[in-house]
């Protein structure tokens, strides 16, 4: 692209505008400028991210755009900017309360430009070491902010991610290994065989065994990053510690980056016909995630865990479609990942002020949230309502089309599928009544809130679920068909 | 390849599986450590042997990677955070010495298992070295899990790291990328681990996992 004679490459900068950010962030000490600046630095890697839509530049060995991650950069970037803005008024509540002080807030503000960096950098990557090398990189930078806190709990929490989350990247390292191997006596040495799209223009040549091993590792490995049960363990902890808005950039991309890396993976498993088909473990892994979280939904006593789970339970309907394939079933599967990823950041935007009012995490501290704050108590509302999946907002429709195009191939996996999302329903129904309606329980005093990112995601759910534009159904409909 | 460079990579990767089972029974931090230094320095030499046979210089790169970071800087580190911490007595063992022992030589019986039937095709040396390489990594899980002490579960993860290179230098003629990248993420991961250690020190004087796993499920 070219704007007043000066050749611009959008890919470019998507990855330096966060990496300019992060290293001046990290020297500007006055918070209220670095909070806008982190503002605009993610406003600036969006609309690099819409423009990509447009331009298209050249794969090389090392990036790579097409349609599939074009998707996921501008959800990402734009989930990552509005965070951005709620982030701001967040962090300068927690300034106030004195639960961050300067010096960490410059820290966190470099390290949230850093996990915009370096989930860009998966998007895009062409090679699978490079990818892989950006996936531990936006874990490791998540760590740090889920320790933010200091406190006992957020070291507990972080330590846990750390170590489940580096046991995830090392298994996945030893799958990306293993297909390098699968892959050496086809391409040959060096680095075409470490190269995404050359891999998978000649997978149907390498040998299916050294395939169907790697699979596993990888599913596995990034498994855990995408927070699959039984590899979920990290995932509630790291969420109900952090900072508000970490757990809203977790749940609503960086499980999305994770799992991204799956399926690039696994179109490489399909365009080989002697491999094991990735589908079933997916299905299996997908299902038993979600009843799990599902009945897991009850138990919760903390608002953040309470949601971190319906995370778990969202990834497993989004694994689960994916793993089912074909036209519907992607287009359900991304239609799903779109939704989840605006409705969960929302929520979570909705929670970290209710969090901030009430002085606590604790479901039972609050109550009566539509008669104190009716804002904040509504959106709240009309976010679970999203989230639990009731017509006419857009999880309903993209769980519709998932159960509907399961129901056509495998009844039996559909009424398991159904199951798990109507108990997921009540529990969260459950919780919510808790929290919205009855006595006023807490501290009832004003909240300084940003609203416009909850309700700009809320509102783009609602519309989705009651008319999608014919230009964005074609367009996810041409990802499915990628997807295969 | 002559017989003689199949032997020698064959020994090297052997041995370090062997030092991995060394680490398993030890049961004071300082020994823990020897071992790990040990174990990087095996690696160290069986990287440098392949670059040898490989003839590929880069390989070098990694190998003094190997010994200059992970057999002397950090176990050097460690050794100093263990005196400041005043922890360097008994590490405490989930599982018993036996059991452990037992598990880990069903996991490189698995590992032997699994590579070698899915990897007929590759050559031989590569072979052999993933399936050694994959004994490494689980023998680093198993670890991990059987001990309850942060640095000591810190050296099972460093160890499965080791267990991944050996891996990627196996890879015949695997860009080099992924060993730069190998080597950062165990530095990255050590300064983490290091700000983590020191945070958990101030704030509750001990590095016992367990003591941090107060709470399990939901808390309050």
């Amino acid at each position: 692209m070219t704007i007043a004679g000066v050749t611009f490459n959008p890919i470019a900068g998507v990855l330096l505008i966060p990496a300019i950010a992060a290293a001046l962030l990290a020297l500007l000490p006055a918070y209220r400028v670095t909070a806008r600046l982190n503002v605009l630095a993610t406003a600036l890697t969006f609309t690099c991210a819409v423009s990509l839509l447009f331009s298209r530049p050249q794969p090389n060995a090392y990036l790579l755009l097409d349609d599939l991650n074009g998707t996921f950069i501008v959800l990402t970037t734009f989930v990552g900017f509005t965070t951005s803005i709620f982030s701001a008024s967040y962090i300068s509540h927690e300034l106030d309360v004195g639960r961050l002080t300067p010096p960490f807030v410059r820290f966190y503000h470099a390290m949230y430009q850093v996990l915009m960096f370096a989930m860009n950098l998966a998007l895009v990557a062409n090679n699978i070491g490079l990818m892989w090398v950006a996936i531990e990189l936006a874990t490791l930078t998540t760590v740090l902010m889920v320790g933010i806190y200091r406190t006992h709990e957020a070291l507990e929490a972080a330590w846990k991610y750390f170590i489940l989350g580096s046991v995830g990247i090392a298994l996945a390292l030893f799958g990306t290994i293993l297909v390098y191997m699968a892959a050496r006596p086809v391409v040959g040495e060096g680095l075409d065989a470490m190269v995404w799209s050359v891999l998978v223009a000649r997978a149907s040549a390498f040998d299916p065994a050294l395939l169907d091993v790697a699979f596993v590792f990888l599913l596995l490995g990034y498994g855990t990053k995408v927070g699959l049960a039984p590899l979920h363990a990290w995932l509630p902890d790291a969420h109900a510690e952090g900072p508000t808005p970490i757990s809203a950039v977790l749940s609503g991309l960086l499980l999305n980056v994770a799992l991204y890396a799956l399926l690039r993976f696994k179109m490489l498993m399909a365009a080989n016909a002697g491999a094991l088909a990735p589908g079933p473990l997916m299905v299996t892994l997908g299902l038993l995630s979600l009843v799990f979280a599902a009945f897991m939904l009850y138990r919760r006593r903390d608002i953040k865990r309470l949601f971190a789970y319906s995370s778990i339970e969202h990834m497993g309907i989004i694994t689960f479609a994916f793993g089912m394939g074909g036209p519907l079933a992607n287009f359900a599967g991304l239609l799903h990942m779109t939704m989840h990823s605006l409705t969960k950041s929302a929520i979570f935007f909705a929670v970290g002020h209710v969090a901030q009012v009430k002085g606590t995490q604790r479901i039972a501290d609050m109550g009566g949230l539509t008669e104190t704050h009716p804002v904040l108590g509504w959106g709240l509302i009309l976010g679970v309502v999203a989230i639990a999946g009731l017509p006419p907002l857009g999880i309903f429709m993209s769980e519709f089309l998932v159960v509907s195009s399961t129901f056509a191939r495998a009844p039996l996996l559909a009424l398991i599928l159904v199951f798990g999302i109507l108990v997921g329903l009540a529990a969260l129904f459950l919780r919510l009544n808790g929290i919205a309606f009855g006595e006023p329980k807490g501290p009832t005093g004003k909240v300084e809130a940003s609203y416009v990112p909850m309700f700009a995601h809320l509102t783009i759910v609602l519309v989705a679920g009651v008319y999608m534009p014919p230009a964005l159904v074609a367009w996810f409909q041409n990802v499915a068909g990628l997807l295969g | 390849m002559s017989n003689i460079d199949f032997d020698v990579a064959h020994l090297l990767a052997g041995s370090l599986v062997l030092v991995s089972f060394l680490q398993l029974y030890q049961d004071r931090l300082y020994a823990l450590l020897n071992i790990y230094a040990l174990h990087a320095l095996v690696l160290a030499a069986s990287v440098a042997w392949q670059a040898f046979v490989q003839d590929a210089p880069h390989l070098y790169v990694t190998a003094l990677i190997a010994l200059v970071f992970k057999a002397i800087v950090i176990p050097v580190a460690l050794h100093r955070i263990i005196v400041r911490l005043g922890i360097h007595r008994e590490i405490e063992k989930v599982v018993g010495v036996g059991p452990a022992m037992l598990a880990g030589i069903g996991l490189v019986a698995l590992s032997m298992v699994v590579m070698l039937r899915v990897t007929h095709e590759a050559d031989p040396l590569a072979r052999e070295d993933l399936a050694f390489a994959l004994s490494v990594v689980l023998l680093g899980l198993l670890m991990m899990i059987t001990r309850r002490n942060a640095v000591s579960q810190v050296v099972g993860f460093m160890s499965l790291e080791n267990g991944l290179v050996l891996a990627a230098t196996g890879a015949k003629g695997m860009p080099l990328v992924v060993e730069i990248s190998i080597a950062f993420s165990v530095l990255i991961a050590f300064i983490v681990i290091g700000i983590f250690l020191f945070r958990i020190r101030e704030r509750f004087d001990t590095v016992d996992v367990q003591v941090l796993d107060r709470f399990r499920g939901d808390r309050r």
